[in-house]
């Protein structure tokens, strides 16, 4: 699918100052994938076009400023859309035709344009509520976040953390009962903490005291935690519901000010503990990890782990305890599904958060703002499918189920391409 | 300050590393410390630098016995090391690399990078470094990545610096540099512990020589000896040191390459529109710096390279998009520059390796069968005639020295039907004994009538084995010279001057 462009490099010797002499590759990928979808979205919003009128409900009912309903005429809409498409295409193919590269923020309007093509084909004659799609979304992208951000310090640090799914459940499963037991959320989510750093411990301990396959090590440790949380829901928490598995939720607390600025204040700011503490848990892991001592030795270990010990660095040590808070801020992660969403703890409840933190990972290339958006946008799908189906769309259901995952497999396999992860990330560190 | 080394025994296993080593470096002198590949000259050097705990021995620092849990403690006693293999982070900028260890903080917690920039800058102007803080490590050549190593011990006050193996990634004009910069050094009163085993490097810049061999020292030496006294200590036996070669008789082009360009994932050009021929019965040399094209050059010839434009032809037969199969059917013989990595299959044993690149047919294979006994009595064959020394073809070639892993893929490559053959650094790491035979082998190869391609870095090498030298910079080639061109305009090239007398052959 690629081709070489013709060199044409003057040939006078090159100064020793200079960087490698490049060339662009012609890469016909960006402008066939886009074809593909300017075709699929034709036949989708024109094709098998409906009519009628979708509506954009962008404020709620609490809100101090009230911003007016956008309607949209279903069938126009999804014509001008296709058009708009189908011109990005053209105009992608000439930019690799005259060797030129497709800029990023082009495909993301495309990929913009699409979704509310599809929104208002999916929502003819019905109502869309804005503010409840994103406030959903980034209730459901609140555990990936937490789960993403373990998984960047992981990885950082030199291991691999396949074990976010295990480290999610236990802090779920933990903190349904410590929270029940002592009637204080507070309490139930330090206990998920110290659930997700037990896991940790293990992983930690086998793969970087052992040199056991960090993978394997990952894979086992999920298996056994939903084994193990699984047989104690049947046997303990089911027969003792009342006592044992009905923790008190976070009370939602509305920011004031912030919490009133239209669209974003309700999604925001009004929001329980948790996820507050996942705002400041961001912000801290991005400067922690690119500000201070903390990171760089951090990720001098996970990049270069002799280096790192012949400056004098305990690459062991770092390891250990870096995995270990890993597992404490997973494990936050695995409390909001009991102390913040659902309200009780569930069998296998998680399901395959932890392996969609860990695509989120990759998705942000090991940052931790990356990593965040790239949650953010998995909660989106997987609430675009939960709204849908609400709101009856033609789409069946199953194919809608499908949804967050074929944007996980698009977004990880199609647009990180060639993204290079912390050098030593699942090598161990075998002094001789 | 004084560094003393009284009596250090290392074991790996029964292996013994170190054995009963002195050792004692003045201050501000510059003591060299000779030995071939695998005489025990870094695994001494870890021991004094924290990484490995000795047996027995202790390390006085100005008469004061030390004891080095670990390489922070070395640092804080002042000593230094320059790595071989540069202990630097590539994404890394100059002034993290410095800074890492020994970080300074501001309020807040926050790195301090303008203290660690103003650090990098005030010991690069003091030696006349002219290294940026703000560059990216990966992004900087060999020669300056060295530069940064050397701040990052200053920046520690190391009053030892050990420098380990430090020329062999550097152009000869490089070396040169850095041969100045240890003058500088030693002028202000560091001492310089000088580990290598080039002779030439010894004499120019070494006060004193301690030669080491097979784990112990057999003596020390003056630099005024001769390249022959220092090499038969170094080896334990006289050497000859120049090659036996007769003059070439090249016929007909064999290999001719025409507009050859290779260019990365990237878009990065590796190689840039080359274009030359390899006759029969000359060895062309490829010289160059690590990292200047000649890698991914060979590996174009041999269909490694995804990306190619231009043409190869062997014999007037195409090979540019030919896969490594048919490369290799078409007779072309291979010795990659990393034989563990792309040669030899560790974990097999020497028959096995042996018929790696021919186990699709006879006589090898018969019916989906491996002839077992056909490669026994192969495998005897070729290790008896590569003089390979090891307990028997089912020895696994990982626990082989380096010189008999290389001898076991000479052997290989060889014993096809060759038209043309390619060795690349194809003596790196070996010790002179298996230096001698590998440059012997080839050059019986270029007088059976094949053309041979070198690649090397080492301008002994190259100057030993070369009827023609082609040097690469860049991905370009500086230019194509005859054999007996002098040291000092190869020197020149290297560093990408075209020729001045624009010699060609």
């Amino acid at each position: 699918m690629s081709t070489i462009a013709p060199v044409n490099q003057p040939t006078q010797p090159t100064g020793p100052e200079e960087g490698p002499a490049t060339t662009v590759i012609k890469s016909w990928k960006v402008p066939i994938i886009l074809g593909v979808f300017t075709v699929l979205g034709f036949l989708l919003m024109v094709v098998f076009g409906r009519t009628g009128t979708s509506t954009m409900v962008l404020s709620t009912s609490s809100d101090l400023i009230q911003l007016p309903d956008v309607l949209l005429p279903t069938l126009p809409t999804g014509i001008v859309i296709s058009i708009l498409l189908a011109g990005i295409t053209a105009l992608s193919a000439w930019m690799v035709q005259t060797h030129r590269k497709v800029p990023l923020w082009l495909i993301s309007v495309f990929a913009v344009l699409l979704l509310i093509g599809f929104l208002t084909w999916a929502s003819a004659d019905e109502r869309i509520p804005v503010p409840g799609l994103l406030f959903g979304s980034l209730s459901l992208a609140v555990p990936l976040i937490f789960g993403a951000l373990g998984g960047v310090i992981s990885e950082r640090v030199g291991v691999v953390n396949v074990a976010i799914e295990g480290q999610l459940l236990a802090g779920a499963f933990t903190s349904a009962i410590v929270a029940s037991v002592t009637q204080q959320p507070l309490l139930g989510l330090l206990a998920a903490m110290v659930a997700g750093v037990l896991v940790s411990f293990v992983l930690a301990a086998f793969s970087i005291k052992y040199f056991v396959d960090q993978v394997i090590v990952g894979v086992v440790l999920n298996v056994l935690v939903t084994g193990l949380t699984g047989f104690l829901f049947s046997e303990v928490l089911a027969p003792n519901a009342a006592t044992l598995n009905q923790p008190p939720k976070f009370e939602r607390i509305n920011i004031p000010l912030l919490s009133e600025i239209p669209i974003i204040g309700p999604v925001f700011f009004r929001q329980t503990l948790i996820v507050y503490i996942m705002y400041i848990a961001v912000a801290a892991v991005y400067y922690g990890i690119f500000h201070t001592k903390w990171g760089l030795r951090l990720r001098a270990v996970g990049e270069h782990p002799q280096a790192a010990d012949t400056v004098g660095i305990n690459v062991t040590g770092t390891r250990f305890w870096n995995v270990s808070l890993a597992g404490a801020v997973a494990g936050l992660g695995g409390a909001y599904f009991t102390l913040g969403s659902v309200g009780a703890f569930g069998k296998e409840m998680t399901a395959g958060a932890g392996f969609i933190a860990l695509a989120a990972v990759i998705f942000g290339r090991w940052d931790p703002i990356r990593a965040t958006l790239a949650a953010l946008l998995f909660g989106f799908a997987s609430n675009l499918q939960n709204v849908l189906s609400i709101i009856g769309s033609p789409v069946p259901s199953e194919f809608m189920l499908m949804l967050p995952y074929l944007v996980t497999i698009f977004a990880v396999a199609g647009l990180v391409g060639q993204s290079r992860g912390p050098a030593a990330s699942g090598k161990p560190y075998i002094k001789s | 300050m004084k560094l003393e080394l009284r009596g250090i025994t290392k074991r790996f296993g029964a292996l013994v590393a170190n054995d009963d080593i002195n050792l004692t470096i003045e201050e501000g002198e510059i003591h060299a410390l000779l030995g071939e590949n695998g005489a025990g000259k870094s695994t001494l050097m870890n021991v004094l630098y924290g990484l490995y705990r000795a047996e027995e021995g202790e390390i006085l620092l100005d008469d004061v016995a030390q004891h080095f849990a670990g390489p922070g403690d070395a640092m804080n006693a002042g000593i230094g090391m320059v790595h071989q293999h540069f202990m630097l982070i590539p994404v890394f900028t100059v002034a993290e690399n410095v800074m890492l260890g020994h970080e300074q903080t501001r309020v807040g917690g926050s790195l301090d990078l303008a203290a660690a920039r103003a650090r990098v800058r005030e010991i690069s102007d003091r030696f006349g470094f002219d290294v940026d803080p703000d560059a990216l490590v990966e992004n900087l050549p060999v020669g300056v990545q060295q530069r940064v190593e050397i701040i990052k011990a200053l920046s520690r006050d190391a009053k030892v610096l050990v420098f380990d193996e430090p020329t062999a990634v550097l152009t000869p004009q490089e070396t040169d540099e850095l041969m100045n910069i240890m003058r500088q050094l030693k002028a202000a009163g560091t001492s310089i512990v000088f580990i290598t085993h080039k002779l030439r490097e010894v004499r120019a810049v070494a006060d004193r020589i301690t030669v080491i061999r097979l784990g112990k020292v057999v003596g020390d030496a003056a630099p005024t000896a001769s390249n022959e006294e220092l090499a038969t200590l170094m080896v334990g036996r006289a050497v000859d040191l120049t090659v036996d070669k007769a003059p070439a008789a090249p016929g007909a082009p064999a290999l001719v390459v025409t507009n050859l360009t290779v260019i990365d994932a990237l878009g990065q050009i590796l190689v840039n529109d080359v274009s030359f021929d390899v006759k029969v019965g000359e060895i062309l040399a490829i010289a160059g710096v690590q990292g200047n094209g000649q890698t991914e050059l060979t590996e174009a010839l041999m269909g490694l390279q995804p990306r190619v434009v231009g043409d190869i032809t062997l014999d007037g037969k195409s090979l540019r998009g030919h896969s490594v199969r048919q490369v290799l059917d078409a007779g072309v013989g291979f010795v990659p520059e990393d034989r563990t990595r792309d040669g030899l299959v560790g974990g097999f044993t020497i028959a096995e390796n042996l018929m790696l690149d021919r186990s699709n047919k006879l006589p090898f294979v018969k019916r989906f069968n491996l002839q077992l006994a056909f490669l026994a009595d192969f495998a005897r064959d070729k290790v008896k005639e590569f003089d390979v020394r090891s307990q028997g073809i089912e020895t696994p070639v990982g626990r082989l020295s380096g010189g008999n892993q290389q001898k076991v893929v000479l052997a290989r490559e060889l014993s096809r039907d060759l038209r043309l053959f390619i060795a690349a650094q194809p003596t790196r790491g070996l010790d002179v004994g298996s230096i001698e035979f590998v440059h012997e082998r080839i050059v019986a190869t270029r007088d059976a009538g094949t053309p041979v391609i070198v690649i090397s870095t080492e301008l002994d090498e190259v100057a030993a084995l070369a009827d023609r030298i082609m040097v690469m910079y860049r991905g370009r080639i500086v230019g194509i010279v005859p054999g007996d061109t002098p040291r000092s305009v190869l020197g020149l090239m290297m560093a990408g001057e075209t020729p001045a007398e624009g010699a060609a052959a």
